[in-house]
């Protein structure tokens, strides 16, 4: 089954949370991303209980600072 | 008649035979006020550009100096500004750039003391989100949910930027994405992980941009998505977000309800 992550494809064998998916889709530091399932924001509580599927849009979104100095 | 001299139509002429901005676009601009906090990275280009355009009131706010490792990307100091306040050599750039500008500084450290009577000063139009540290940019956030006024934040690091537009009402703030602050050190600063020096002219023109479509009333705002940038990739990606109803500053039921100072990393205060 394929899920899209970041506008990328991947391939995953099975339905798996989104806690695994951080794992399988190699996030950076995955305690501080924010992730939203089709369009929609997913608590960091629910990561180990929401599960993705085959044909599933997924976005890690990441803390960015830089700028000043 | 246009209220534009001989001399603005001349300068602003290529802006002036835009169909979307035109000589009453122009006066907006004239007539604009922007403010920019941190005039690093991405301040810098961004100021520069808005000095430039004929954005009449700028302001400047930062309590750093000039560093010689700030040179690589701050290009609105020079090599001759090393050690001279930023906002103090920020203000001599755009005051050789253009004449229009009327620039008001602003020394100091952006906190929950200051934020809101800095933007209340020159009541601004728009507020760039220059800064490099997760304290100051939950609290430019929060600020501008407050005082009811649009802002752009911006990060940058290594060869990735963002970029989102909050509008009072018309989409999600920061805080909608991203509902708490990072730990001290979680995320790496550009001191640390460094940055490719154009980043910040690519990340710190498009809020310039953003703020100039404001100015002018046209187009469309990144009110509702992330801009994401990766310049190894040469890749943008617009990621469509939703105001989040449980937002702790603008959601349904806000918790926060006054500015929060969090811990300034102790690093970002140090001299370097």
């Amino acid at each position: 089954m394929k899920v899209t992550v970041n506008g990328e494809p991947l391939e995953i064998e099975q339905p798996i949370s989104v806690q695994e998916l951080l794992v399988v889709a190699k996030a950076e530091q995955p305690e501080y991303v924010t992730v939203q399932l089709n369009g929609e924001f997913v608590d960091h509580a629910g990561f180990a209980s929401t599960t993705v599927k085959d044909g599933d849009t997924v976005e890690f979104l990441y803390f960015m600072g830089g700028g000043a100095r | 008649m246009s209220k534009l001299t001989n001399e603005q139509l001349e300068r602003y002429s290529r802006h002036i035979i835009l169909r979307q901005v035109g000589g009453k676009g122009q006066e907006k601009l004239l007539g604009g006020k922007v403010l920019v906090i941190g005039t690093g990275g991405l301040g810098a280009p961004a100021a520069m550009y808005l000095a430039a355009a004929g954005v009449g009131k700028i302001g400047l706010v930062d309590f750093d100096v000039v560093d010689l490792s700030n040179l690589q990307r701050q290009i609105i100091h020079q090599t001759a500004d090393v050690g001279k306040p930023k906002i103090q050599s920020g203000k001599e750039t755009i005051n050789a750039m253009n004449p229009d500008v009327e620039v008001h500084t602003y020394n100091e450290l952006v906190t929950s003391a200051n934020i809101r009577d800095i933007i209340r000063d020159q009541d601004y139009d728009f507020i760039i989100d220059g800064t490099d540290n997760f304290p100051a940019k939950f609290l430019i956030n929060d600020a501008c949910v407050f005082e009811n006024k649009p802002f752009t934040h911006a990060g940058i690091i290594r060869f990735q930027g963002q970029l989102m537009t909050y509008v009072p009402g018309q989409g999600p703030c920061y805080r909608c994405v991203f509902p708490t602050m990072p730990p001290k050190d979680a995320v790496p600063t550009c001191r640390q992980a460094g940055v490719l020096g154009v980043m910040g002219g690519i990340i710190g023109t498009l809020q310039a941009t953003e703020a100039l479509k404001y100015i002018l009333g046209i187009g469309d705002l990144l009110t509702g998505y992330l801009l994401t940038f990766d310049a190894l990739k040469m890749n943008f990606r617009k990621v469509k977000i939703h105001r989040n109803p449980k937002c702790a500053v603008c959601g349904d039921a806000p918790t926060i309800t006054e500015l929060i100072d969090y811990e300034q990393p102790a690093c970002d205060l140090r001299k370097h």
